[in-house]
């Protein structure tokens, strides 16, 4: 145990948003110049899970949260090979680990990753912000000798804006791989990968599972090559509109009635393939506290949220679909936002958020079994 | 699922008198959850014996009993009421052991009544240790995680002694079922310590029974707070960390939220082992609390226990998060699910999720160990602490800062300044977990000690230990700077350092640092409390400050009072100026102002979002209290701070407020200083011609001598500006002064020594008036049972008088308005009289709200603190008569001959403190008050209202059986007659050979018994105390002989202390007691509500 204060502690560093306003801090992690969207999650535990969940690329990540680091990194947790945020936000990060599982501390991990982050800002007036203005567009620039204002502020104008923005395939696997079932295998699923996170497949494992995680560039004919008894779309980044393909390649699961499970951009997709329209949300739902109701069973479940996108589909009637009727299964009570969708006539179903956790409860967890008695039904 | 509609009226027990482990939170939940039920349109029938809580005021319920709470009086309320059902789950284990004994007892079966909030098979599964073991085996088989402590579950001492070998050796831990907080339970470390521990447990415990544990010494606790509706949604509201490791109990641990050394997994793990036995125990609409064990070595998870009620905990989450855990709960019960009831903070969004926090919040215990200087510091698993601080802050460094200095209490916060001592001393000392360990810990590391070695010592997580060392080297950089620049000053601020620790490091004065800072422009901003994280818009304004970037403190245009709470409760300042505070609030808004409430208490009604215009939940210090004013001036006009209300801690800012530009409404400082310097207020009382004891102001022993050998001994000497007695004694001779002065040297060092004339047999009198410049309002008088020299805040007292007359009323109301006059009193003022002979003494008057208020504000049914609100902010005693407030005509000195007659009765914690030896505390009385809280009995006459004060404060006054009578000889021609009533009433006597001699020459025939001193006799003939804690004595009347420390009653009150006999210490409380025997056999005792009683007087003051 060491209380040494780490190097980077006192340079200078300043967060700068797109609308000009601007928060100056203390460098973080790696010292340098970043940019991306600048979102808010509002998780108190996980932030190990949320720096490595490939949906957060090219996203700053602002924790609400003021403590970040004390428990330190460890090898287990991590949701993906690497950390994607593109910038990192924290008010009082921890100065030494503590945890029987940590490993290494966070700062060295940033630094080792070079993801550059602030530390020190009012991140509540930077939260507030965001939650009033919406989400935009952030630059972090850290170092002895920083540019002015209006140089920062230009180069944060000049990056892209994620509407529009197609980047599963950044984050996705290149190359299938097999997550083996644990236990007895009862079923083969074809997972496509948009940015899944590492806890999915596990989930699916555990309950006897094999899971082939494919590309996202994947075909209907790599899907059914593996020999699926269900299909599984993933969580990833991006706005759905761009998704053209991962929709093409749901249709044609949808037309051979495979069983269908999606988790977030993933219900976004079959959303898409339903006929229905996706948008923007303000601001997000990032956290890992957002009651949703299950509308067949009017149960809430607390899950974990962490998506900028939405589906447009009506709350309250069922809609007729070229793959028959869907309706809406699941709603956030925050705000109405559609969090599941599910066909009547067939085995598909979806979630806007994530229940293989990590972070966050495991209220959703049933999730799992429901895609199993799907294909189980099928089977009979 | 909607509310059910099959409930229309539901009786709430409350918690009874405060005491250690069941304190003023359950007022705050009570009084939530009373409001939402009402609010619900259904009857609500409430008992409370507490007079001092605001569920108690007539509003809050629609039928309020201030009776006994036992099984006794719940079934008459019920027969009176019938009720279609009971809530047991908020006046903590008070209310959740009487509901259990009620359906015991069929009660409830017969007269239909349903037990809401928790049923009766989940108590029992929550509560009995061995069941609960049950539930996380079953858990545990189920989800893989959680597992019990190993123990054995023992009824006997052979069992016990058994026990521990089956556990591998000592240590154990030893935990009596059924009782509250903790009472009762230790680490045992050797057999003798077993013996002792686990023999008062079993005793304490209602079910003879006791647990034996392994020992989890040193691990990490964390407690979850979780909520479930009947349609089996669950939400975690909070977690908890305890700063103190495994050992020391919750509540007199330092506590933080949210838990900040675990990972989401591990965090995931306790929520999913959470879950699953709010399920498995059976809470189906309600909260509950688990505690847990963690291992830091390897993540191993014990559940300790879980309360299936609310709780301490549940108190201190809510206000922790902003969801009101209580509120919720009672919505619950009563058929509503998590989804359909808003979230109050946001009012979009619903209650069915779990807060996110983006602050820290710190708790911090309070103890009264200087009041009890026999009892035995150490803390262990039986909590001990009085009272509790929390403040909120963006780091918890910030916010641990805060709370310390919030306690209130010399040397509470850290100090820089002083040399710490030795580092090997300082780091065994900081092995045992103390009252202010973590200043150990501080001057420790400022010794040179190393993390590992705080670690090793303390086990206190390598986290937290970090964060004390940036706070010790922020404190050395503070001292090595140059000059006090802006970064050192904001970033010293922004770990919470006050302008006076900062002033403390720089050799400077508070004040210089102040202006240094403000012109720097250094100042905090104020955040809100807001359940989400800043997510959501918040509608609540629930403040603390941060040395950060934006406030959110919004303009208003009304004009505002903020009013200065008690913070911690303590004794001698407790929930009585809370319930002050609250009522001054509630008055000033219907009066057209913005309320602004300050406050530390966790535990209050105050510190309910819902009581304020705004809350502000920060330290009750000058710069603290000046910041806020400073905000809330930015923020619009500010008509004045009230101070008179919230005791001696508002009190005491009173003058530095008003010298720093602030205004005061009320009472000015300068007449606060007035009745508080002796000299002033003896010419005050000379101007208006009323006698005082002699007396005089000492700055020195030989000043302090000659001024008693003047007066002449016996004299009471005290410290001046003292709340609650600290320090005061009487003394018989000049060595004792001597030895008075030696012992009190630290509270004198910055007060003179107050002497006074000793009266002796002088009845003691208690007076609570407004004043409004130009007109008394005689609120009330009380005359106490115990002679002065009892501490007022320990003696009972009656209300109206029962042995003064018209013309003693008359000098009183005389004496009281020349006082108030003369002080300048524009408010409330309390006045001390001693009747000794036929003179009237002024012993001291207070311009301040007084404990007693909402005691005389209930017992004659007129709410004077909202009136004393009213009058310091310019409403005169004539304006609030003709709008009702108060009656048209008369005061409380004029009440109607058949008026009710209220006793309050104080309650003692003797039975919480033991020793180093192990051994009971002595519960004698005197001028310093330990009492934690009080009772109201209220009936038409004293004998049935004394009887039920004594009910609801130590348990039913015996109508036959034995009684032990043994008195010091000044007291045994008082005791000839009631000890004849005795006799008459059919009670055996019992007496040493004394006092036996005296009543047998009187004609009483006694029994004979042995001394404690003389042993068990040659035919095996027990003492005393062997038939006392053989359970053959029924009542005992021990008054204390001298003034040494280890009297010879020691071990008899001890003893009845042990096994829960009454026990009367004065002849005044054994005629009383006779009183009150005679009117319980005459049978027929009823129960009134104070609604009723209200009723009544109004329509007798109206004829």
């Amino acid at each position: 145990m060491t209380t040494s204060t780490r190097g980077t502690a006192k340079v200078p560093a300043v967060l700068v948003l797109e609308d000009g306003r601007s928060f100056r801090g203390r460098a973080y992690g790696a010292v340098g110049e970043t940019f991306g969207e600048a979102v808010f999650s509002t998780g108190m535990t996980g932030y190990q899970e949320t720096l490595t969940d490939p949906s957060y690329h090219r996203q700053v990540v602002v924790m609400t949260a003021p403590h970040i680091g004390n428990t330190g990194v460890n090898d287990e947790d991590p949701e993906s090979q690497r950390i994607w945020v593109s910038g990192f936000v924290v008010r009082d990060p921890a100065r030494i680990p503590s945890n029987w599982r940590s490993v290494r501390s966070l700062d060295d991990e940033l630094v080792a990753q070079r993801v550059v982050g602030i530390s020190g800002i009012d991140t509540r007036a930077l939260t507030r912000h965001l939650r009033e203005r919406g989400a935009m567009r952030v630059g972090i620039f850290s170092g002895e000798a920083l540019p002015d204002e209006g140089t920062m502020l230009a180069k944060v104008r000049q990056t892209p804006e994620m509407q529009g923005a197609d980047l599963s395939a950044e984050v996705a696997t290149k190359e299938p791989y097999v997550v083996p079932a644990i236990g007895t295998k009862k079923f083969t699923v074809a997972a496509i990968d948009l940015g899944i996170k590492g806890m999915t497949p596990h989930r699916m494992a555990e309950r006897g599972i094999e899971v082939h995680v494919l590309p996202a560039t994947a075909t209907a004919e790599d899907v059914y090559a593996v020999g699926p008894d269900g299909v599984f779309f993933s969580n990833g980044p991006g706005d759905p509109s761009t998704a053209d393909h991962p929709v093409s390649v749901m249709r044609s699961v949808l037309e051979r009635r495979t069983p269908l499970f999606g988790i977030c951009f993933g219900n976004q997709i079959l959303g898409r393939a339903l006929g229905f329209g996706t948008y923007k949300l303000k601001y997000g739902h990032r956290g890992i506290n957002q009651p949703v109701q299950d509308r067949t069973t009017g149960k809430v479940e607390v899950t974990a949220h962490n998506h900028g996108f939405a589906v447009d589909a009506p709350l309250d009637s069922v809609s007729d679909t070229p793959y028959g009727r869907a309706e809406v299964s699941h709603v956030c009570l925050n705000d109405n936002v559609v969090e599941g969708l599910h066909l009547l006539d067939q085995p598909a179903f979806s979630v806007q958020y994530h229940p293989e956790a990590a972070a966050g409860p495991h209220d959703a967890a049933y999730l799992f079994d429901r895609f199993v008695s799907l294909m189980e039904g099928q089977r009979a | 699922m909607p509310k059910r509609s099959d409930i229309q009226s539901v009786l709430v027990i409350g918690s009874g008198p405060i005491v250690i482990g069941q304190a003023a939170e359950f007022d705050y939940s009570g009084t939530q959850a009373c409001r939402v039920l009402k609010a619900e349109g259904l009857r609500v029938i409430l008992i409370n014996s507490n007079p001092a809580t605001i569920m108690t005021d007539p509003e809050i319920a629609d039928a309020t009993y201030v009776e006994p709470i036992t099984p006794e009086f719940v079934e008459k309320i019920i027969a009176k009421e019938r009720p279609d059902a009971l809530l047991p789950t908020l006046g903590g284990q008070t209310a959740l052991n009487t509901a259990i004994s009620m359906h015991e007892q069929g009660v409830l079966e017969k007269y239909g009544v349903e037990l809401i909030g928790a049923n009766v098979e989940a108590i029992h599964k929550g509560e009995d240790r061995d069941l609960f073991k049950g539930v996380v085996a079953a858990v545990h088989a189920r989800i893989g995680h959680g597992e019990s402590a190993r123990s054995v579950i023992c009824h006997s001492m052979d069992e016990v002694l058994a026990g521990v070998d089956t556990l591998g050796g000592y240590p154990v831990v030893v935990r009596p079922s059924f009782t509250m907080g903790g009472a009762g339970s230790g680490f045992a470390h050797d057999e003798e310590e077993l013996r002792r521990i686990a023999g008062q447990g079993l005793t304490l415990s209602p079910t003879t029974e006791v647990l034996l544990e392994e020992s989890i010494l040193g691990w990490k606790e964390y407690e979850l707070e979780l909520m479930r509706d009947r349609h089996d949604n669950v939400v975690v509201v909070c977690s908890i960390e305890n700063f103190d490791p495994m050992g020391v109990h919750t509540g007199d641990s330092i506590t933080v939220a949210p838990a900040m050394t675990l990972t989401d997994r591990e965090y995931q793990t306790l929520r999913d082992v959470g879950i699953a036995i709010i399920r498995e125990v059976g809470v189906d609409t309600g909260g509950c609390n688990i505690q847990f064990a963690v291992n830091p070595v390897d993540g191993r998870i014990i559940v300790i226990e879980m309360n299936p009620r609310v709780s301490r905990s549940s108190a201190l989450a809510s206000k922790a998060t902003g969801f009101p855990i209580a509120k919720i709960a009672a919505r619950l019960a009563v058929g509503y699910t998590l989804d359909e009831i808003p979230n109050d903070i946001t009012e979009k969004t619903p209650a069915s999720f779990e807060p996110t926090l983006d602050y820290v919040v710190v708790k911090v215990p309070r103890f009264a160990f200087e009041k009890f200087p026999a009892a035995d510091a150490t803390l262990t698993t039986t909590m001990k602490s009085v009272g509790e601080a929390m403040a909120i802050g963006r780091n918890f460094p910030e916010a641990l800062n805060k709370a310390l200095r919030s306690l209130e209490k010399k040397g509470s916060a850290f100090d820089f300044t002083a040399a710490p001592g030795d580092r090997a001393a300082l780091l065994a000392k900081a092995q045992v977990p103390t009252d202010g360990r973590i200043n150990t810990v501080m001057a420790a590391i400022r010794a040179g000690a190393g993390p590992e070695e705080v670690y090793e010592a303390t086990k206190i997580d390598p986290w937290f230990v970090d964060q004390l060392f940036l706070i010790k080297e922020t404190a050395d950089e503070i001292a090595a700077a140059g000059e006090l620049g802006p970064q050192i000053l904001a970033d010293a601020k922004r770990l919470g350092f006050s302008d006076a620790q900062i002033a403390g490091i720089r050799g400077l004065g508070e004040d210089v640092v102040r202006e240094v800072r403000h012109a720097l422009g250094i100042r905090p901003v104020y955040k809100t409390v807001d359940t989400c994280a800043a997510e959501f818009a918040a509608r609540t304004p629930y403040f603390y400050s941060s040395y950060d970037e934006e406030n959110e403190v919004a303009p208003r245009s009304k004009p505002a009072v903020i009013i200065l709470g008690s913070g911690p409760n303590r004794i001698g300042q407790g929930i009585e100026f809370d319930y002050s505070c609250v009522h001054a609030s509630f008055a000033l808004s219907q009066a057209g102002f913005e309320t602004v409430m300050v406050n530390c208490n966790p535990e209050t009604v105050s510190t309910d979002y819902d009581t304020s215009d705004r809350l502000y939940f920060e330290p009750l210090t000058l710069e603290d209290v000046l910041e806020i004013v400073h905000a809330e001036q930015q923020a619009g006009p500010v008509a004045g701070v009230l101070v008179q209300l919230g005791g001696q801690t508002p009190l005491g800012l009173a003058q530095a407020l008003k010298d720093n530009g602030v205004p005061i409404a009320g009472t000015s400082p300068e007449a606060i200083d007035l009745a508080e310097e002796r000299g002033a207020f003896g010419r005050v009382l000379a101007e208006a011609g009323l006698p005082a004891p002699k007396y005089g102001t000492a700055f020195s022993f030989d000043e302090a001598k000659t001024i008693a050998a003047e007066i002449g001994y016996p004299v009471m000497v005290r410290p001046s500006y003292v709340l609650g007695g600290r320090g005061m004694e009487i003394v018989y001779d000049e060595a004792s002064l001597a030895g008075y002065l030696t012992r009190h040297a630290g509270l004198i060092s910055e007060h003179p020594v107050l002497i006074d004339r000793f009266l002796d047999d002088a009845i003691e009198i208690d007076v609570d008036a407004l004043y409004d410049g130009h007109e008394l309002y005689l609120g009330g008088v009380m005359e106490h049972i115990e002679e002065a020299g009892i501490h007022s805040g320990d003696s009972a007292c009656a209300l109206p008088p029962i042995t003064l007359g018209g013309y003693d009323i008359k000098r009183l109301r005389a004496s009281t308005e020349a006082i108030a006059r003369g002080v300048g009193v524009r408010g409330l003022i309390n006045i001390q009289f001693a009747m000794a002979g036929d003179i009237l003494y002024v012993l001291e008057a207070n311009p301040r709200a007084s404990r007693t208020v909402p005691f005389t504000s209930k017992a004659t049914a007129v709410p004077l603190a909202k009136a004393a609100a009213r009058i310091s902010l310019g409403a005169t005693v004539a304006e609030l008569r003709a709008e009702g407030m108060l009656p048209a005509t008369g005061d409380g000195g004029t009440l109607p001959l058949d008026a009710p007659i209220s006793v309050k009765e104080a309650v003692m914690p003797w039975s919480r403190f033991r020793d180093a030896a192990g051994q009971g505390v002595d519960t004698v009385l005197g001028p310093e008050m330990r009492s934690t809280g009080e009772v109201m009995g209220i009936d038409t006459v004293f004998g049935t209202a004394y009887a039920k004060s004594q009910s609801g404060a130590y348990g039913a006054l015996p109508t036959k059986g034995r009684a032990f009578v043994s008195v010091a000889n000044r007291d045994k021609r008082s005791m000839i007659f009631p000890a004849r009533e005795l006799v008459a009433h059919g009670f055996e006597l019992l007496a040493t050979s004394g006092t036996a001699e005296v009543l047998r020459r009187n004609g009483i025939n006694a029994t004979v018994v042995r001394k404690h001193s003389e042993g068990e006799g040659p035919h095996g003939e027990k003492t005393i105390v062997q038939l006392i804690h053989d359970g053959q004595v029924d009542l005992i009347v021990n008054t204390p002989y001298g003034t040494g420390g280890r009297l010879d009653g020691y071990d008899i009150r001890t003893a009845a202390i042990t096994r829960a006999i009454p026990c009367l210490t004065t002849v005044q409380a054994l005629a009383a007691a006779v009183q009150g025997i005679e009117a319980m056999s005459r049978g027929d005792v009823g129960v009134r509500s104070l609604q009723e009683h209200a009723e009544h007087l109004t329509a007798a003051r109206a004829e």
